[in-house]
């Protein structure tokens, strides 16, 4: 039955002086939106099937197609929103959850851009990270209590054995997402970038493709509720290993890969059989509490010979401090923080867009309550969910992060347009699906070299916000909330966040 | 008469003596080539004289290379200077002048003349052969300068092969109408099977040429010792006032008859373009190799295969080393607007091979494999001429092309039908030689 | 010297290189004026072959032994002492198809425009061939191999 209901989201317009019937648009889209009539020889489109991904506008040769969004206007309402309408209309015809991907696109408070940070004038002038050394290394791993140094030669050396620590040329990590949510091309490019850049990038629960061995150095790999691909050797490969309790965009659920995409590749690399799905329970069945966690962790850092720090991920959600405290005291090296704007492949939108708390004021617990309890040293705080750009990850370095891990801007960078349908697996850019037709869009050289140009453009902003600020190494600005202020935030808000007030001196 | 001495001699001065002179010059940048040609022309490319006896081009663009080729290649040509017989023992040529040239190594590359049938009357003023550049200037003068009116002038050609279908195009775009007598059942037998012919066939008569097939000229009609018209075999007579001669041509061996060069058909040469003689090598239409496909001895009178035997001996004749490539029959020409590409055993019998074709007699077009063992043997391809090279490479290969077979016929063939390591070496650029 | 070569893996077949193309070689040089008004003589100097999965741009090859330079009986076909591509004289050109019959990538077309050979000559004016530089998914090459 056809689902009168649902109506097109978007408006396909084609100008027809300066659309010569070329069909690549017809060739391109994944969901069949165009097609060219032979008998008339005019190329039209549907716009029922157009999910906005704009693949067909980027490669059509005299820019005759556009993408608006749906001109069927609804009268005027704050309240029932035209998509919150439109949800409804899906679920009355189709009777399901409703899916969708990426991160939370609700107008939440965002914090980051009611943040502002400081620059030097008169007093401790600014520094040019063009003619003076600007220190972005970052070590993320346990940092000892006290160290001891001992006499040798004419000077001392390091008594304290230190934990393990993960090099970091610059403070920016890739999130964890998995082979199988992405297409192998676009892991490869990851990887690559990772490497390349001196930083390491986060092989998601789908386990490490054989392919992508050669960069295990540079790659963390996880170990979630499913203990997809986990075995001793996937563990001592890696650079690092991180427990997966919970996710920015679906804290409290798991996941679930659908057999239709579980092909041979995928059955291998996750070792499962070909064509089941690949579910990821909500907990891992054998932590049911802290304890349970520091058996994990201790377990892994057995297998690894004590040589790889142990890495957990939690979700930001109300008592993430607690949380969080708790994961340092069961001994894990690096907690990764995931607030609600974090992406994902596939989720409940109800879940995507109202369950966990923003980044920014889980941060600034967590890191607040890891230094009241002393232990701040203990463990790296890694954050992720929505980094959108340079300012945002300076921004969350003076709230406390050692380091931020990046997705959504990394797919960005590779061609993603945030249509938010990955779920379906026909991401028209080649990213998100496992259709070898599709696949082919992501060539992985060029999206290794976007990565690198992103995280290269990253790296000479924030050398010069540094910079601008007087400061000439990472570790000076790290926690420093003196940095930050506060614009149009409400008394809580300011204090949650540690910050002060625009307006307000030292 | 003075006589000469050359390192380098070549008889002759067409496709196979000028990719000579260019294989020579590839190893041998200096040593002076000498070269005699019975014709006065500067190189000029012989498939072109029906385009010249048509009008649709003039004396420049027949040249097959620039005027300045034989003095940026260092040759001493000799034009209208005809070699007589060769003394092997001795290394010297004789020219029809009694000039004699010494020479360090000699290439035959003499060509082939027209075969005459035995027609009786046939040394009658207006009949002519259609071969070489003044064949077709005298046809042409012939036409022009008579007393004719252009309108009523009939020419019968002797002949459905190549050069007689081409000779009819040239005559037919000067006006005159045209009686083509063919002693097969069909035209081009040698290269098309009756459906192919029957395209072309059809082609031919639109524009007007009448065919007489499974018949031959018996005799020749003059009236006042100009020709008037030909009895055919079967009893037939066309009036008609110009007769064209193209029923065979026989390489011109005459030179080295009676001397310790091995002939047959041709002058008989191995890999490297040498004869059984020391120092002489013989290239193009007046030699005779082993058949890529068929594995017989024979002349194959083609175009490529003459430039790449030149290429060859001039390399061997340098110092350097080169070997025949594949050598097969083919044949490429718009025969009254109709593409046709034959390769190959392209007539072949079904009887005795495999056949994979597909015809479509509206849009006359045709697409015919031969294959023998799983090999494609011969092709033909009238009006989708397109990727006919493709196949050309699989004959020379001897690709097996069990897997696809079904993909011969369809729209999307093409390197991507082929295996990828096939595919893979011809898109790396090293060529492959047909 | 620099040839094209395609890279199987990541062509998407989506033409955008036989476009290019037309556009360079047209008299207009203008996307949308040449596909008005020059429609019926626009003719790629290269094709994208596409069957399932799998397609790829072919173009000539400038092979180091060019059997079209060999078979061309007027010597039209010649290469280019400086670029060192095959190129073809259309003033010489007599339409005969020798070249096609015996390339070996099947690359070279009769003309839409004129009875001659047409084929990729490399846009031996430009820095990169029009076809490599707007590749969307650089799926073609421009390098020494």
């Amino acid at each position: 039955m056809r689902k009168w209901l649902v109506q097109p989201e978007f408006d396909i317009t084609r100008d027809q002086e300066r659309c010569i019937q070329c069909q690549v648009c017809v060739r391109q889209c994944a969901n069949d939106v165009h097609e060219y009539d032979d008998e008339d020889g005019v190329v039209c489109s549907e716009n029922a099937g157009c999910v906005g991904c704009h693949r067909c506008a980027t490669l059509c040769p005299t820019g005759a197609v556009k993408i608006n969004q749906s001109k069927l206007d609804f009268r005027p309402n704050a309240y029932w929103t035209p998509s919150i309408i439109r949800n409804v209309y899906k679920q009355s015809e189709g009777g399901g959850i409703l899916l969708s991907s990426m991160g939370n696109d609700r107008p939440f408070r965002n914090y980051w851009d009611m943040m502002v940070l400081n620059a030097s004038q008169v007093t401790n002038p600014s520094i040019d990270p063009l003619r003076e050394p600007m220190e972005l290394t970052t070590y993320l791993g346990r940092k000892p209590d006290r160290i001891e140094v001992e006499k040798s030669g004419n000077g001392f050396s390091l008594k304290t054995k230190l934990a393990p620590q993960l090099h970091l040329e610059i403070p920016i990590m890739f999130s964890a997402m998995s082979y199988g949510s992405i297409s192998l091309n676009a892991a490869t490019a990851l990887a690559r970038a990772a490497m390349e850049m001196g930083t390491f990038a986060n092989s998601g629960e789908g386990g490490l493709h054989w392919s992508l061995h050669p960069y295990a150095e540079n790659m963390i790999v996880q170990v979630a509720s499913g203990r997809f691909g986990v075995n001793a050797e996937y563990l001592n490969r890696s650079a690092a290993v991180e427990i997966k309790i919970g996710q920015g965009a679906k804290p409290g659920i798991g996941g679930h890969l659908p057999g239709e995409k579980v092909d041979a590749s995928i059955s291998e690399t996750r070792m499962i059989p070909e064509g089941t799905d690949a579910l990821s329970p909500a907990p891992h069945h054998d932590i049911y509490s802290i304890e349970d966690l520091r058996q994990l962790i201790l377990a892994l850092k057995e297998v690894t010979q004590n040589t790889k720090p142990v890495s957990v991920k939690i979700a930001a959600v109300h008592n993430v401090a607690a949380i969080a405290s708790g994961c340092v005291h069961a001994g894990a090296d690096i907690v990764a923080i995931d607030g609600f704007r974090g992406g994902t492949g596939a989720a409940p939108t109800m879940i995507r867009d109202n369950v966990g708390i923003p980044t920014e004021l889980a941060l600034a617990a967590v890191d607040e309550r890891l230094r009241k309890e002393g232990i701040r040293n203990r463990a790296s705080l890694v954050v992720a969910g929505g980094f959108r750009c340079s300012a945002d990850i300076v921004k969350a370095i003076a709230l406390g992060a050692d380091a931020v891990y990046i997705a959504t801007s990394a797919l960005v960078a590779m061609g993603c347009h945030l249509c938010q349908k990955c779920y379906t697996g026909k991401c028209n850019w080649g990213i998100a699906t496992q259709d070898p037709y599709l696949m082919k869009r992501l060539n992985p050289d060029v999206a290794t070299r976007r990565l690198i140009n992103l995280l290269r453009s990253w790296e000479l902003e924030i050398k010069e916000m540094l910079g601008g600020m007087g400061v000439n190494a990472i570790e000076s600005l790290r926690g420093n909330r003196e940095h930050l202020r506060g614009v149009g935030l409400d008394q809580t808000e300011l204090e949650t966040l540690g910050i002060k007030p625009a307006g307000m001196g030292a | 008469m003075k006589n000469d001495k050359a390192e380098y001699l070549i008889i002759g001065n067409s496709t196979a003596a000028i990719s000579a002179v260019e294989g020579i010059r590839t190893i041998d940048k200096i040593t002076p080539i000498m070269l005699v040609s019975k014709e006065p022309y500067h190189t000029y490319s012989r498939p072109l004289i029906s385009s010249l006896l048509a009008g649709k081009l003039n004396e420049e663009k027949m040249y097959y290379r620039p005027k300045e080729f034989y003095e940026e290649n260092g040759v001493h040509e000799q034009l209208g200077v005809e070699a007589g017989r060769i003394d092997v023992q001795d290394n010297i040529v004789w020219t029809a002048a009694n000039q004699a040239i010494t020479f360090g190594k000699l290439l035959i590359a003499t060509g082939g003349s027209p075969s005459i049938p035995p027609i009786e009357g046939w040394k009658t003023n207006g009949v002519f052969t259609h071969m070489c550049w003044n064949d077709a200037q005298t046809i042409l003068n012939y036409i022009t300068n008579n007393s004719f009116k252009h309108d009523g002038l009939t020419a019968v050609v002797v002949g459905g092969g190549l050069i007689g279908i081409k000779a009819a195009e040239a005559l037919c775009a000067r006006g005159l109408h045209v009686v083509i007598v063919e002693a097969a059942d069909r035209m081009l037998s040698s290269c098309l099977n009756p459906a192919a012919s029957q395209l072309v066939e059809e082609t031919m008569r639109e524009a007007g040429v009448e065919i007489r097939c499974g018949n031959t000229a018996e005799r020749i009609l003059n009236a006042n010792g100009v020709v008037s018209g030909v009895v055919l075999k079967k009893g037939e007579i066309i009036p008609a006032q110009i007769i064209i001669i193209a029923a065979g041509v026989a390489p011109n061996i005459d030179m080295v008859k009676g001397t310790a060069i091995g002939v047959d058909r041709g002058i008989l040469i191995d890999e490297c373009c040498r004869t059984s003689a020391q120092d002489i090598y013989a290239a193009g239409d007046v030699a005779q190799y082993k058949d890529t496909i068929t594995g017989n001895s024979c002349v194959i009178p083609i175009f490529p295969n003459a430039f790449r035997q030149g290429r060859t001996a001039g390399i061997n004749m340098a110092g350097g080393k080169a070997v025949l490539p594949a050598n097969f029959a083919m044949n490429s020409a718009e025969i009254f607007g109709l593409p046709v590409i034959s390769l190959g055993l392209a007539a072949a019998s079904a009887e005795n091979f495999e056949v994979i074709e597909k015809i479509n007699k509206t849009e006359r077009s045709y697409k015919r494999f031969v294959l023998n063992n799983n090999c494609i043997v011969g092709a033909l391809f009238i009006s989708d001429i397109e990727r006919a090279g493709i196949i050309a490479g699989l004959i020379r290969e001897k690709l097996d092309i069990t897997k696809i077979k079904e993909l011969l016929l369809t729209n999307e063939f093409g390197l991507l039908s082929l295996p990828a390591e096939y595919r893979k070496h011809v898109v790396r650029g090293e060529g492959i030689e047909v | 010297m620099k040839r094209i070569y395609a890279r199987e893996a990541y062509c998407l077949g989506c033409r955008l290189c036989e476009i290019n193309c037309m556009v360079k070689h047209s008299r207009s040089k203008k996307i949308i004026k040449a596909f008005r008004k020059e429609r019926d003589i626009l003719q790629p100097s290269l094709q994208v072959e596409n069957s399932g999965l799998l397609s790829f741009a072919v173009q000539c090859r400038h092979c180091d032994d060019a059997p079209c330079i060999d078979a061309c009986i007027t010597g039209a076909m010649h290469r280019d002492s400086k670029t060192g591509a095959v190129v073809c004289d259309e003033s010489r050109c007599a339409g005969c198809w020798s070249c096609i019959m015996v390339c070996p990538a099947g690359a070279i077309r009769r003309g839409k425009e004129r009875k001659v050979a047409s084929k990729c000559d490399l846009c031996v004016a430009e820095k990169m061939p029009v076809c490599v530089a707007n590749c969307p998914n650089e799926a073609l090459v421009y390098e020494e191999r």
